[in-house]
């Protein structure tokens, strides 16, 4: 009797739970033929007082230009390029309301063909994918899908590809810049350096960096470790507080989610931390000295803008000073006039040609991370 | 002791219906936590349940599940032996460490010899992980729960250290292994998957999974290995007292659970995954086995169901972010179901506990009443009668306590 009751009471749950279920699918089956319209999760009542007044601008035909992306295994809050990314893209549908935007994290390396499988099926006009780690996927599903545009970030392996986008950034530059900066206000004449990863284009940050503080402090030491991981927050503390015990009074990291642990040990050591990626003085508003900024953001923006355009080209599109594609971060509260000054002359002197920043680790003895 | 059950006896049974009560409070959890954030819960789980129910989606639900239905199927097995295998996680990741080596280094080796190669390769990898564990126990009694979670980082760093050698590591930019030779993939052949409309990654690997899973019901089931493994899982005095080696069982059991766990790594690598990346954070593959064996209740038909309703919301749960939901509500959901399931042990108990001092009151009642009403002749027919009629409480508690 018991047994039955319990049975019958389940089987509602079950069926409440299919009604639930079921209950969406006009909802869901509706965005295939109204998609255009359709906002995220824009409700029914809005639709009609919107339609009309946008109707006359965008002209009623014209389809949202779809823009996916899909994140590495960081995930698209880790405070480094998934995230610059995701917000280059959110204000770009904030401004132009003809864009429709959308993420996918990734949780294992398994996951980056499945997502941009995801967005492939669902017919999104671009795909972003974010970092060198889907290089192979990316390139597997360009080949697979001729016709489907995708733009990888930090990726120059795909180059050949015709429906490629290969968004790069020239790190060394503003690596360059921030070691200028190191250089100039280290007392110790000793600088740390935090790697998240020995790769060729993870040692362009570390060339650049150190090149800069040579160049302006040439008997200073610096002190280099590679953390071999980019989400290790622990490690970077440990490898920051080490430094520091060594005499380190300015540390650049280029690590990620590790670099966290970097900033976290230099705020509580009351030294100088230098960011990358983003503008990272808010994590510690009173030490973080600068960041050697690549605009991730810009870069989605821009070739988002190319495909709605219809110029979207494939190819290495190179991020640079001359275009703002990298550069010191906006925040120079910290920076004493003098180096700033210096700093933008050495800026001037890059985008003129008079001086290049070395990318080989031939050309940088000093660089020892292997 | 265990007689064959229907269908509709398990369907019925106080075990399922309290595991289907936490899916649904899962979900439930879900949706408050949706409402706060103000998604729409429609729009949320109906993406859920649309994105597995295509043919694509199913498809995909299948390559998601296979390595959870192995791992889950590991730590069920252990279960069962008494040990807990929490150490899944890094048999599994020695597992696809070991199949995507042999993947890399033999490439040349035609598909019939290189497939089964990278299988024994992981299941040897993931039995040796277990077996060190279980040696680390029996030889020196350390509880084998703390070891095998630094086991787990022991082989997550092994990995990475592997991953970066030389003639191992990708040739291009990547942070990964190189990519497994085609000849050593499970994957289905293009024309198919093109044919059927299938996920690009679909593979067969799924089989492998249900042979594991008929391996371990036998075992368990129909050997006397299993016997032993069970007796020693119950009560390890009492077997040691019946003449079994306790030690070896123990050893036994963790080899088989880390051979499982090591299987489930080379399905990911040879279906899926195709190379293993530097990590930076634990990939979760055995510790989902642990949810998958907890919904399943340690049973390995059990597990091959909850196993796929794991794979169905990992895949499921990767497209919510298109609704502008977070995919971290498929932790909540899981974490809230793994909450129920725990929680309904005491739930039994305690309905247990009432039952009986229910059934002990109605008893003394009926005495009562019985002694008033009737002449003391009768009183020697009533125990029979009494026990027809509240004979259903026991028998309930008895298949609780098997399912357990």
């Amino acid at each position: 009797m018991k047994k039955i009751l319990a049975l019958t009471l389940s089987l509602c749950l079950i069926l409440g739970l299919a009604a639930c279920g079921g209950k969406t699918e006009p909802t869901t089956a509706a965005p295939e033929t109204t998609k255009a319209q359709d906002q995220t999760t824009a409700a029914p009542t809005e639709a009609p007082t919107e339609a009309p007044t946008e109707a006359p601008t965008t002209a009623a035909p014209a389809a949202k230009v779809k823009i996916g992306m899909v994140t590495d295994v960081g995930g698209v809050n880790d405070q480094s390029f998934n995230q610059t990314s995701w917000e280059g893209l959110q204000a770009l549908a904030a401004e132009d309301s003809s864009f429709e935007v959308k993420y996918l994290e990734s949780k294992t390396d398994a996951d980056y063909q499945t997502n941009i499988n995801t967005f492939i099926d669902d017919g999104y006009d671009l795909i972003i994918c974010v970092g060198y780690m889907l290089a192979d996927a990316t390139k597997e599903a360009a080949e697979a899908n001729p016709n489907q545009k995708f733009a990888i970030i930090d990726d120059s392996t795909c180059a050949d590809l015709p429906n490629v986008a290969c968004l790069m950034f020239a790190q060394e530059q503003a690596s360059y810049l921030v070691g200028l900066v190191a250089g100039s206000v280290t007392q110790s004449k000793t600088v740390g350096y935090v790697q998240g990863m020995v790769s060729d284009t993870m040692n362009l940050f570390g060339i650049g960096y150190i090149t800069g503080v040579l160049e302006v402090c040439p008997d200073a030491q610096v002190l280099q470790y590679n953390a071999n991981n980019f989400g290790d927050i622990p490690g970077g503390n440990t490898a920051a507080k080490d430094m520091i015990t060594k005499g380190a009074d300015v540390i650049y990291h280029a690590a990620g989610g590790t670099g966290m642990g970097v900033i976290n040990a230099c705020d509580e050591a009351g030294i100088w931390a230098i960011g990358v990626d983003t503008d990272q003085s808010p994590l510690a508003p009173e030490h973080v000295i600068t960041s050697a900024m690549k605009r991730v953001d810009v870069a989605s923006q821009d070739i988002s803008k190319a495909v709605k355009a219809g110029n979207f080209t494939a190819g290495v599109h190179l991020y640079d000073l001359s275009n703002g594609g990298v550069d010191l971060a906006p925040t120079r509260t910290h920076i004493p006039a003098d180096v700033l000054k210096l700093v933008e002359e050495k800026k001037a002197a890059i985008i003129a040609g008079q001086f290049t920043v070395p990318t080989s680790v031939d050309d940088c003895p000093a660089f020892t991370l292997k | 002791m265990k007689k064959k059950r229907s269908v509709i006896e398990i369907i019925s049974s106080v075990r399922f219906i309290h595991i289907l009560l936490a899916i649904i409070l899962g979900f439930a959890v879900g949706a408050l936590f949706l409402a706060v954030m103000g998604v729409s819960v429609g729009d949320a789980y109906g993406k859920l349940l649309d994105s597995v129910t295509t043919v694509k989606g199913i498809s995909y639900v299948i390559v998601y599940a296979t390595p959870y239905i192995l791992t889950g199927l590991s730590v069920a097995f252990s279960f069962k032996t008494g040990v807990f295998n929490i150490g899944a996680e890094g048999q599994f990741v020695v597992g696809s460490m070991a199949a995507a080596v042999t993947g890399i280094l033999l490439k040349d080796l035609p598909k019939p010899a290189l497939i089964p190669l990278c299988f024994l390769a992981a299941m040897a990898a993931g039995a040796l992980w277990g077996i060190i564990v279980g040696t680390l126990k029996t030889k020196w009694g350390i509880n084998e729960v703390l070891a095998m979670i630094m086991f787990n980082w022991i082989a997550f760093y092994l990995s990475n250290y592997i991953a970066g050698l030389p003639g191992i590591k990708n040739t291009g930019t990547a942070e990964a292994t190189q990519t497994i030779s085609e000849n050593a993939r499970t994957l289905l052949s293009k024309q198919t998957i093109a044919d059927l409309g299938l996920a690009p990654t679909a593979n067969w690997g799924i089989l492998v999974a249900l042979i594991a899973m008929i391996l371990v019901w036998f075992i368990i089931e129909k050997t006397t290995l299993g016997y032993e493994l069970k007796a020693v899982g119950s009560n390890r005095f009492a077997a040691e007292y019946g003449g079994i080696g306790v030690n070896r069982s123990i050893l036994t059991a963790l080899a088989i659970s880390g051979a499982l766990a090591g299987l489930g790594g080379s399905l990911q690598v040879m279906g899926m995954g195709s190379r293993i990346s530097i990590f930076s954070a634990q990939e979760g593959f055995g510790f989902g086995g642990i949810v998958v064996a907890l919904i399943g209740c340690s049973n390995p038909f059990g597990a091959l169901a909850a196993g796929l309703f794991y794979g169905a919301l990992t895949y499921g749960g990767s497209k919510l972010n298109l609704v502008g939901a977070p995919t971290q509500l498929i932790s909540v959901i899981v974490g809230t179901v793994v909450f129920f399931i725990a929680i309904s042990v005491i739930f039994e108990r305690l309905g247990g506990g009432i039952r009986a001092r229910r059934n002990a009151v109605a008893r003394e009642d009926k005495e009562k009443r019985e002694a008033a009403k009737k002449p003391p002749l009768e009183e020697a027919k009533e125990p029979p009668a009494e026990a027809a009629g509240s004979g259903g409480a026991p028998e309930e508690e008895g298949k609780e306590g098997e399912a357990k």
